[in-house]
């Protein structure tokens, strides 16, 4: 019966974890089209 | 250098506690202590590291602490309520009960964490400058008072529902449970110590970016 509940606690740090580098991948990827975009801009202007 | 180190201590981690270290008989579900203790354990690094940089904040005027702080109170957050929902758990299991509000040690710790989540509201409240870095570095250092009452409640309140391991007579535990207690506690810390890194470096390149975009309008 106490499987489940240590289960659990562990899968539920495993999912925190997970969560947590998904969201930073995230904003990591939108900081590259952000960075990209700015470059682009600066390119035009010469 | 970080990220990898973390990888390999989280695996020895988790091999040495469900393929090496015994099962404690009294308690089927003891092996959730490997994680919740060293992650409760971090979640106070987290705010004691978050309180040591308000401090610089307000004594150096070190201006790069201001987010050296916020993003060690945010992954103390984190931390914290991975150590409510891993003792909910555990008290389930053990006690028959998903929370005990005659327990002062977890009373404590939920208002030491509700104390932290409204840190964000303040923060969030004032607008971006000195008196936001202010304002959030003094309740920074408010919460660190909060943070060895949290940890000494049990003694102070001689709560006998909540277990105490470490006592004045050492680790009430075998060796084996001890090592692998203490490879956790390192993997817990490590990961914060990447995941600190990582977030701060991210906002860091974000204020930078945003900068960058305001000169070029």
């Amino acid at each position: 019966m106490s499987e489940k509940y240590v289960a659990a606690a562990y899968l539920v740090v495993f999912v925190a974890v997970l969560g947590y580098v998904v969201i930073i991948g995230t904003k990591l990827t939108r900081l590259e089209a952000t960075l990209a975009e700015l470059v682009e801009r600066v390119r035009a202007r010469g | 250098m970080l990220p990898p180190l973390a990888v390999v201590l989280f695996a020895t981690a988790i091999s040495l506690i469900f393929f090496w270290v015994p099962e404690d008989a009294d308690d089927p579900a003891q092996r959730i202590f490997y994680f919740h203790v060293p992650i409760a354990l971090t979640a106070y690094s987290c705010f004691g590291w978050g309180a040591w940089k308000a401090l610089r904040l307000l004594w150096k005027r070190d201006e790069r602490a201001d987010l050296e702080s916020y993003v060690a109170i945010h992954q103390g957050t984190i931390f914290g309520a991975l150590t409510l929902v891993t003792g909910s758990l555990w008290a389930k299991a053990t006690w028959g009960q998903w929370w005990l509000w005659s327990s002062r040690q977890l009373v404590l710790f939920l208002v030491l964490f509700l104390f932290y989540c409204a840190y964000f509201m303040l923060r969030f409240s004032v607008e971006p400058g000195p008196r936001r870095a202010n304002l959030s570095a003094v309740y920074a250092l408010f919460g660190v008072v909060l943070t060895p009452v949290s940890f000494l409640a049990i003694r102070l309140a001689e709560d006998f529902i909540h277990p105490t391991v470490f006592t004045r007579d050492g680790p009430q535990m075998t060796a084996s449970m001890f090592t692998t207690f203490c490879v956790s506690l390192v993997a817990m810390l490590t990961l914060f110590a990447t995941f600190y890194s990582i977030e701060l470096a991210g906002k860091r390149i974000d204020m930078r970016i945003r900068e960058l975009r305001e000169a070029l309008s």
